[in-house]
């Protein structure tokens, strides 16, 4: 009796706060390694707003007199496209193959030895990466679209915070799927067929080779609720160019949460049955 | 003493696939470790060695929970290794020579201050552990470079302070001086010597260079296919294998009838018979030099330890025990 305790904070707590911490400085570090690329953040800038003007003008040309395509309006489509550009940056569709270089090497014993779950680990290192994507990569086609263009601004208030919610999303949810494409290394040692697998796949069902709603509606709500695919780019950029009512849009982006959480549990999943199986090469 | 590390029975087969004929593969059984047995205690510096593909990395990665034994128990600091890895990890520190462990992309300091995080370890004891090694391994002239930019020996210098900054109980090092000049080698001995000195942080440490084990190890422990082939110190590892002492006698002039010494045979006579090689068995050095000091042509004596080298090597050129 008498003992005071009433100052130490619960164990679980600071847990959480520690987790936290460390989550923090993970993504930190993250956004430092990938700041330290200048030169290839350049190059990519350049380029995403060369294909911006490029894609740009095949939409319109498709919207064409009539000014409307798939439900889009002009300007819709162009912030369809240049939001598009610096999205894919910063979700990084493609050229993500740490994991699998770190696995085929051997180097991933040096993950297994810290004491944070590597799909944690992973996740925090992405999304600092993501971060340092938005600031370098995602705002300058952002900036030059509507120098050039008529773009659709949003209208709703509700719009910017759920498109904000929606970019995180994309981002995990394609941290999730690359890890997972990567984690065939644990399988395959070579992951240049899966890999390519998801270059080509993922680049038309994302939404990013032309908008989903081009294609037949059937089509497209086997694509919306049977693949994470619409997810990674087409649910952020509807919901910026507000293709839909804010409350169908919230739709969306709960069916992408859904994903996330679920894709996220098969990381573990195949992570924890990789380990089981785990070869080190060599030394 | 505590007891650190405990391994029963520790086995690891893998399985390949051998290509037998055009299209057929055939899946073999390769047997990288069976059947190890150890124990360590608490502040023991062990040197672990064996040839190439003895199965000593193998071995130090199911102790620390990247790989799953096939068959075997196994605790390091009274956890399992495997299913406990992630907790494990807080208490213990690997460095493995031929891997980086750090940041390709920052500059050693950011590493090291992520790791802190990435440990939970507290800022003072963080501090305090960052200060010691930066004094000993002398890395101030490039904590500001980035990892990829650094010389192997640097880079040597900062895994071992990344994997000392957490305070662990069990430091686990796979060949760290492998590649390195012998300056940087020098400078990661004295410093796991110190370490050692300290006697709370325990040691195993795989390498290929003996030099590292003759100065840092006093318990050895040779594996060979997968066996421990011996453990015990690196004396009785020479006594075992007959590897002896040698007191060198060097003439002025040969002698036509070398003095004979009870319990140190006379092992060779070199250079024309001005330099007499005794083999030290049962006698002592001083009485084996006092038995030479009446000779009135002797000029020089000196002792020479056996080289472990010449051991190991016999050792792995032994055939493989069965059974």
């Amino acid at each position: 009796m008498g003992s005071v305790t009433a100052t130490v904070a619960s164990p679980t707590d600071s847990n959480v706060i520690l987790w936290f911490r460390t989550f923090w400085s993970i993504s930190r570090s993250g956004f430092r390694r990938y700041a330290t690329y200048r030169q290839a953040t350049l190059a990519g800038v350049v380029t995403n707003t060369v294909f911006g003007f490029l894609r740009c003008y095949v939409l319109l040309a498709v919207a064409g007199d009539a000014g409307e395509a798939a439900g889009y309006d002009r300007a819709q489509l162009v912030t369809f496209v240049w939001a598009g550009q610096g999205l894919l940056a910063v979700v990084l569709l493609w050229g993500w193959t740490d994991l699998a270089d770190r696995i085929r090497t051997g180097d991933i014993a040096g993950d297994l030895l810290r004491p944070v779950h590597p799909v944690t680990s992973y996740l925090a290192t992405d999304l600092g990466r993501a971060g340092y994507a938005v600031l370098a990569r995602m705002l300058p086609p952002l900036l030059v679209g509507p120098l050039f263009f008529d773009v659709h601004l949003p209208a709703r208030w509700p719009t910017v915070p759920l498109f904000v919610a929606s970019v995180v999303l994309a981002v995990v949810l394609c941290f999730a799927c690359r890890f997972l494409v990567n984690a065939t290394a644990y399988w395959l040692q070579d992951v240049r067929g899966p890999m390519i697998l998801w270059m080509l796949g993922s680049g038309v069902l994302a939404g990013l080779y032309f908008p989903l709603r081009f294609l037949p509606e059937g089509l497209q709500q086997v694509l919306w609720i049977g693949t994470p695919f619409p997810g990674l780019m087409q649910t952020p950029l509807d919901v910026l160019v507000e293709r839909e009512s804010t409350a169908v849009a919230l739709e969306l982006v709960t069916l992408q949460a859904g994903w996330v959480v679920l894709l996220l549990a098969a990381c573990r999943l195949v992570q924890r049955r990789a380990e089981r199986r785990l070869v080190v090469q060599g030394g | 003493m505590s007891l650190v590390i405990a391994a029963q029975g520790l086995r690891k087969e893998f399985t390949v696939r051998v290509k037998a004929g055009r299209l057929r593969r055939e899946r073999r059984r390769v047997i990288a470790v069976d059947g190890v047995d150890l124990r360590v205690e608490r502040g023991e510096m062990l040197g672990y060695i064996g040839p190439n593909g003895a199965g000593k990395s193998t071995t130090l990665k199911m102790l620390t929970g990247v790989l799953t034994p096939s068959e075997g128990q196994v605790r390091v600091c009274g956890l399992r290794p495997v299913p406990q890895r992630t907790r494990l990890a807080l208490g213990i520190g690997v460095v493995f020579g031929q891997r980086s462990q750090l940041w390709w992309d920052l500059p050693l300091r950011d590493s090291f201050d992520l790791l802190r995080h990435v440990y939970r370890v507290p800022a003072a004891g963080h501090a305090a552990r960052l200060r010691r090694c930066r004094g000993l391994l002398d890395l101030d002239g490039f904590l500001d470079i980035p990892v990829r930019q650094l010389s192997l020996g640097q880079r040597m210098r900062g895994e071992l302070t990344a994997a000392l900054l957490h305070g662990p109980r069990v430091l686990f090092l796979d060949e760290p001086t492998i590649g390195l000049d012998v300056v940087s080698k020098q400078a990661v001995r004295g410093f796991l010597a110190e370490l050692g000195r300290a006697g709370d942080t325990t040691l195993v440490l795989t390498t290929h260079d003996l030099a590292d084990i003759e100065r840092l190890c006093r318990r050895l422990v040779v594996i060979d296919h997968g066996r421990v082939v011996h453990d015990g110190t690196v004396a009785e590892l020479h006594r075992r294998y007959g590897s002896r002492r040698l007191v060198v006698a060097e003439l002025d002039a040969a002698l036509v009838t070398p003095p004979v010494l009870p319990g140190a045979p006379l092992e060779r006579v070199e250079a024309d018979g001005r330099r007499l090689v005794y083999a030290l068995e049962s006698a002592g050095v001083a009485e084996v030099v006092a038995g030479l000091a009446g000779l009135t042509t002797l000029r020089d004596i000196a002792v020479v330890e056996p080289d472990i080298e010449d051991v190991v090597a016999r050792l792995y050129r032994a055939p493989a025990r069965s059974g």
